[in-house]
């Protein structure tokens, strides 16, 4: 009872905290410190509700049996990550994005392959393209190996659909004018039409870091050697060690946010220009 | 029509690209075959050989399309539409899961838009969240959600909902919430000056506006509760569903099987987001939007 009233008592003080924060004019600080006390105070309700209610670990460890679990395993968890997030995800994302940026070229260079091609990509985008993780690991064996391929055809379409999109971002008045400038079709391209597409690359690599994470730890559920993210979850929830699958979780969180950290980062840099990233207000 | 003809050549492209790889990635197992048969294998022998084998590495599509067909329509015509063997059976156990969470995840999306809109502590402190939350794998838990949910006593349709739910209220919030913000300072300052109340502003002014918002946003998220359902087949070795399909064909080598289950999954999905394109469609027409 009194976790639960302990819980109670900091949630409201930390939405009246909050409340007063987000009243006051918004500045870097409050911006980060707002979202920061709510996650904290979503942490510590977790903390005192399973204390509180007294719930079975099995079912939903405390975050703080989640923490030792964590600290205790880092060996295992790093090679985890090492085999799915390293070998896995990052060597396939390299490859699909790669592999769409220039196909991406290619159809922008021939109008008949756009109008053919950018509807059929358009519409493999939207399909269950995660599916493929079997056939892959079949024709690719268990290592990591297959878990790039899944990932390479996971990152292809929406990457090769925002560069498209983007390389037909600038308008004809700037196409025009590089034309009197008599510039050829690479000139164009470099000085001009890749430039003004970053934004959009951008936006198709950003979707590509968790579609990357996904397919590589996706998978692993259809057979994997005995390291990596998805087998060590798919393992320990049948033993049911639910402290370790949070611990997995916990660092698949930080993988992918700091992939995607990273991504938008390289972003700030590239498009600084783009009124997307200038301050607001 | 003047994308027909590149959209047909690009399709008749993969399809003959498709029956040339079946060829080359079955053609060792053929040559294995003869082999231990002793025979010496013709050319015309190899095709035929890789165009029917039982376990093929890559089922030539007309394999595909006549498991399909035994799968369904056969299944009909004998009256067993939902038999245990039907695809039609399956079919309709993900689609369930990916409807209800669909509808759930839209349903979630919408009021957490709305609450991000008009709530100043929610939107600094729930937003950055909501971003962070996609940016881990959430399909990372599925296993773990159903496994838990299981010992709980529930199980069937709602874990996986719960999947698909999560994997769709995303596109939903970040949709709604820019079409919520989209009507101007003039338009809203007008709704002032007629002295129109929060809700009037929200129902006559902020909703609507939110439309051409919300079905591009409708259609990325029923793309992704399909996948949320399928994945969430996955880990408790479920026996129905598209997701079982895929499974159990990898466990026992049977490709064609896990083919079919993938180009079934592939036009539900189509199929799903094409109504949505339908609706888009009469909908902003009549809002005299499109």
């Amino acid at each position: 009872m009194g976790w639960l009233l302990a819980g109670f008592v900091f949630w409201l003080v930390a939405w009246r905290a909050n409340v007063w924060l987000a009243a006051k004019p918004r500045t870097r600080a409050t911006g980060l410190l707002v979202p920061t006390i709510f996650g904290v105070s979503i942490i510590v309700i977790w903390e005192c509700v399973v204390r509180g209610f007294d719930i079975n670990p099995v079912l939903l460890p405390a975050p703080s049996v989640i923490a030792v679990t964590f600290a205790t395993s880092i060996p295992t968890l790093w090679a985890d990550f090492v085999q799915t997030a390293i070998k896995g995800a990052l060597s396939g994302y390299v490859i699909g994005c790669g592999a769409a940026f220039l196909t991406a070229i290619a159809i922008d260079r021939f109008p008949f392959l756009q109008r053919g091609l950018l509807p059929v990509g358009n519409f493999v985008a939207a399909l269950p393209i995660i599916g493929m993780a079997p056939i892959m690991v079949m024709w690719f064996g268990f290592d990591w190996q297959s878990k790039a391929a899944v990932v390479v055809i996971m990152v292809f379409f929406p990457m090769l659909v925002n560069t498209v999109e983007g390389l037909q971002a600038t308008d004809h008045m700037q196409r025009d004018l590089m034309r009197t400038y008599a510039a050829s079709y690479p000139q164009t391209l470099m000085k001009l039409r890749l430039p003004a597409a970053m934004p959009f690359v951008f936006n198709g690599l950003k979707i590509s870091t968790t579609l990357a994470l996904i397919g590589a730890i996706v998978a692993e559920f259809f057979g994997s050697p005995i390291k990596g993210m998805g087998f060590r979850i798919s393992t320990e929830v049948g033993r049911l060690a639910l402290d370790m699958v949070w611990a997995e979780i916990v660092v698949a969180a930080l993988a992918g946010s700091l992939f995607y950290g990273g991504v938008a980062l390289l972003e700030k840099a590239v498009t600084f220009w783009h009124p997307s990233q200038r301050k607001s207000r | 029509m003047r994308n027909l003809f590149p959209i047909l050549t690009v399709v008749a492209a993969i399809f003959a690209l498709w029956y040339a790889g079946s060829v080359v990635l079955n053609a060792p197992w053929a040559y294995d075959k003869a082999e231990r048969a002793g025979v010496e294998l013709t050319t015309k022998d190899l095709f035929a050989d890789t165009m029917s084998q039982k376990k093929p590495k890559l089922p030539p599509p007309h394999q595909v399309g006549q498991e399909i067909w035994k799968t369904t329509g056969a299944m009909v015509a004998k009256g067993r539409a939902f038999s245990k063997r039907s695809l039609i059976y399956h079919s309709w156990i993900t689609l369930s899961a990916t409807l209800l969470g669909f509808a759930l995840g839209t349903g979630f999306g919408i009021l957490l838009s709305v609450g991000i809109v008009y709530n100043r502590t929610m939107d600094m402190s729930v937003m950055p969240w909501v971003i962070a939350s996609q940016t881990i794998p959430i399909l990372a838990i599925a296993p773990m959600i159903i496994v838990v949910l299981n010992a709980v006593g529930i199980s069937g349709l709602l874990p996986k909902a719960v999947i698909s739910m999560y994997l769709s209220f995303f596109p939903v919030v970040v949709g709604m919430v820019k079409g919520l913000r989209s009507p101007d300072h003039m338009q809203v300052d007008q709704m002032k000056t007629w002295n129109a109340t929060k809700g009037q502003e929200f129902w006559k002014l902020r909703l609507p506006s939110s439309m051409p918002f919300l079905f591009p946003s409708l259609k990325v998220a029923m793309a992704a509760s399909l996948v949320g359902a399928i994945v969430g087949e996955l880990p408790t070795g479920a026996v129905a569903g598209l997701g079982a399909r895929l499974l159990g064909g990898s466990y026992y080598g049977q490709t064609i099987q896990i083919w079919s289950a993938l180009i079934t999954a592939a036009v539900l999905a189509a199929a799903l987001v094409g109504i949505i394109g339908l609706i888009q469609k009469v909908v902003l027409k009549r809002m005299g939007m499109a």
